[in-house]
């Protein structure tokens, strides 16, 4: 007879569920200013308070406060509001375009738009991003042509990946944008070796990974902070949590306590955490950790805190695991309504300027969707060619494949 | 000539490569300073520096995602994974980026790299120290699979596998490592120093992927073999007295195809022989070509002999391993059919 309890198993829970109120009181949210900004040449043991705070510019009254503030002026703000805004814009009409069957399948970035739009404004032409599918703002902010993006997602004759990549995964490498891949967490220690690449070939150029907070359970996420905390390679590793990986809360990857960045400090890599919502903080944090890298100062690991307001994907329902109300409720807010309040306080944005822009910009999407169409959708019009199936396989097409094109009739 | 042991080839082609290229770059576990638990890479990072060759913690997918990393950069990474039957930690690396990165990118991303892992039984390896886990790499578009039998094979294919543009697997008989093996165990082992293909030439050469050499000529029946099987298969021709052609594969993915039709069509029979477990194994799909391109010259049925389908023995060793006996008996049942 043993002398112990019977032993239980403990499966965590999110505190809320469909049907129930939203409530995120016991998410602590450190005022805005509050984090103080080391030296980018700090010793990791005396920041590890920063991998359990938030880092955060904007407060309550849209004012940029604190030591983190001042990166950028009021025309870089007023791009990146623009950036996000027409990412915003580009998710509503290529979500549409699903519904529509123009394509197989979207996924949009709603309420984490100021993530990967801020810290593509922190980095250099030749850097190096291996995002997930969830960093379109990547791009958009990159510049790169959003007739390109729909044209992939629309797997038509103009498509840059010859149709055969789902929608959304797509490749730009003049952008500094790596081929995604549907398989969660892999780019996340290729960058490491993108990174140590630069640094083995003596070159000024850095590397970023990007994973979300459900695929950082991922083995791929370990040994990449094992390589860049090893090799001190000059990379930037981030963190989106957006508290949703399809329907399982951070919970259960993160596990009951600590925080995602805090994961950074057993691998004695500085780890911050940062308010994902906060344009001004995404953007001030990702320049310090790009400069650490920039400087041979070895890997930071950035967890961004926000929330994914949309679903999963187009073929997700969140209301089946979630409240609808619990966006809301998300106590950082929303990045364009944060960013455009900034502006507005400051004075160089107005309701006016704020509702003629957002024209503007959906008639730029639209003419660009229009444009995209006209070489095809996925059961409309151009197609990619059935002997492009068959290329790229290899550099240079083997035996076998040659008689399976054949046989094929192409 | 200078004769060098399969290891030495191996080191050998490592350093030519990295003499003439400076983005090539050799990593793994215990392969910097201690040159390798195989003494593959000894000598290289004192010769290159410890950012050409260097020692990395242990974890497979680690090292094979860095890698990838790497390649995307520009650089031509020949890895190690320290036992072939350690590999499996990797394999979402290496089945869904590196085989991938060129077809998804549309060419914008390559993955030039080589993944080294010593391969097969023979050697008391056990479970985790036997396998041969080809096939589960010629089943994945994209990839070069690649199985030398010998020293002036192996440093060839090595350097022609790290120019390729192409991911290579390049899986290397640790059983022949140090001198060909015929399965005979109960004899003493003999050294590359006596074998015509422990000859190998200084500097660079290449052997050109995807072509399969012919180690024995003859007339009665055609053995598909690689790697160790080469040698058993040969012991068994002898002892037979079966004057059986002997094809080495050399490169399992792209397959010489054209070797196989030439040698199959002029003999008739055909016996398939691997270490590999059998189900599913690379001799289905050898079996499968020679059926469907030789059957009207076909006239026996096509006969694997291989592993038995169970995990890699100890104790067993050489009951499990397809040694000259076993082979022989497949060649005697193939010319009485």
């Amino acid at each position: 007879m043993t002398r112990y309890a019977p032993l239980s198993l403990h499966v965590p829970e999110p505190e809320v569920r469909p049907g129930g109120t939203p409530d995120f009181s016991n998410v602590p949210i450190p005022k805005a200013g509050s984090v103080p900004r080391p030296e980018v040449d700090v010793d990791p043991r005396e920041i590890r308070d920063l991998a359990f705070s938030i880092i955060r510019v904007l407060n309550r009254e849209g004012e940029a406060v604190g030591p983190w503030a001042g990166t950028l002026t009021d025309e870089e703000l007023l791009e990146g509001l623009r950036h996000m805004m027409t990412l915003r814009t580009f998710d509503a009409r290529m979500l549409n375009a699903q519904r529509q069957g123009k394509t197989s399948f979207y996924m949009q970035h709603m309420g984490e738009e100021a993530v990967s739009c801020a810290f593509r404004k922190a980095l250099q032409p030749g850097d190096m991003n291996f995002p997930t599918y969830r960093q379109a703002g990547l791009l958009i902010a990159g510049g790169y042509p959003m007739v390109d993006m729909m044209n992939q997602i629309f797997s038509n004759e103009r498509d840059p990946l010859k149709g055969r990549q789902l929608p959304v995964l797509y490749s730009a490498r003049d952008y500094g944008f790596f081929s995604i891949s549907g398989n969660l967490t892999t780019q996340f220690v290729q960058a490491v070796g993108w990174a140590m690449a630069s640094a083995i070939r003596n070159d000024t150029r850095i590397a970023v990974g990007w994973v979300g907070d459900g695929s950082t359970a991922e083995s791929d996420f370990q040994a990449a902070l094992v390589f860049a905390s090893t090799y001190r390679a000059p990379v930037v590793l981030n963190i989106v949590n957006n508290q949703w990986a399809i329907s399982t809360f951070q919970g259960i990857a993160r596990g009951g306590s600590g925080t995602f960045a805090a994961r950074g400090l057993g691998f004695g890599i500085p780890s911050l955490r940062v308010d994902g919502n906060d344009y001004l903080a995404v953007h001030s944090v990702g320049k310090w950790a790009i400069a650490r890298a920039r400087r041979n100062l070895g890997p930071t690991l950035v967890e961004y805190v926000t929330y994914r307001v949309g679903a999963h994907s187009t073929s997700d329902d969140p209301s089946a695991y979630r409240p609808k109300e619990e966006s809301a409720a998300w106590p950082l807010g929303d990045p364009v309504l944060r960013l455009k309040a900034h502006l507005i306080r400051k004075g160089a944005w107005s309701e006016e300027r704020h509702r003629q822009a957002e024209a503007e910009i959906l008639d730029t999407v639209i003419a660009a969707q229009k444009e995209a169409e006209s070489h095809g959708t996925l059961h409309a019009g151009g197609k990619p060619s059935v002997r492009d199936m068959f290329e790229g396989v290899y550099a240079e097409m083997p035996p076998h494949l040659r008689r399976q094109r054949q046989e094929a009739g192409v | 000539m200078p004769r060098r042991t399969m290891i030495e080839a191996i080191r050998d082609a490592m350093d030519v490569a990295m003499g003439q290229d400076e983005r090539v770059v050799v990593f793994g576990e215990d392969v910097g300073y201690f040159g390798g638990v195989f003494r593959c890479t000894q000598g290289l990072q004192q010769k290159y520096g410890k950012t050409r060759c260097f020692d990395t913690p242990i974890s497979e997918l680690g090292i094979v995602g860095v890698a990838i990393g790497m390649a995307a950069y520009g650089l031509r990474p020949c890895i190690e994974v320290q036992f072939a039957d350690y590999v499996y930690p990797a394999y979402d690396q290496i089945v869904s980026e590196a085989a991938r990165i060129r077809y998804r990118s549309n060419g914008e991303f390559t993955c030039p790299i080589v993944i080294r892992m010593p391969t097969g039984g023979g050697i008391f390896g056990g479970q985790t120290h036997s396998q041969s886990p080809e096939a589960l790499f010629t089943h994945v578009s994209g990839l070069k699979v690649v199985v030398p039998s010998n020293p002036a094979d192996a440093k060839g294919l090595l350097i022609a596998s790290i120019e390729d543009p192409d991911p290579v697997i390049f899986l290397e008989p640790k059983r022949l490592y140090n001198g060909p093996f015929d399965g005979h165990h109960e004899r003493p082992v003999t050294s590359w120093a006596k074998h015509p293909l422990g000859e190998v030439a200084d500097g660079h050469y290449a052997v050109p992927l995807g072509k399969a050499a012919v180690r024995r000529e003859g007339s009665a029946l055609t053995v598909l073999a690689y790697g160790t099987m080469v040698y058993v298969a040969e012991a068994a021709a002898e002892e037979t007295g079966i004057d059986a052609e002997i094809l080495d594969l050399r490169t399992l993915l792209p397959l010489d195809l054209d070797a196989i039709k030439e040698s199959v069509s002029k003999t008739g029979r055909c016996v398939v022989v691997h270490e590999a477990t059998l189900t599913s194994g690379f001799g289905a799909e050898l079996a499968a070509l020679v059926q469907r391109h030789c059957f009207y010259h076909l006239e026996a049925p096509v006969i694997r002999v291989t592993g038995w389908d169970t995990p890699y023995p100890h104790a067993q060793e050489w009951d499990y391993f397809p040694g000259p006996a076993r082979v022989g008996r497949a060649l005697v049942e193939t010319m009485e059919a």
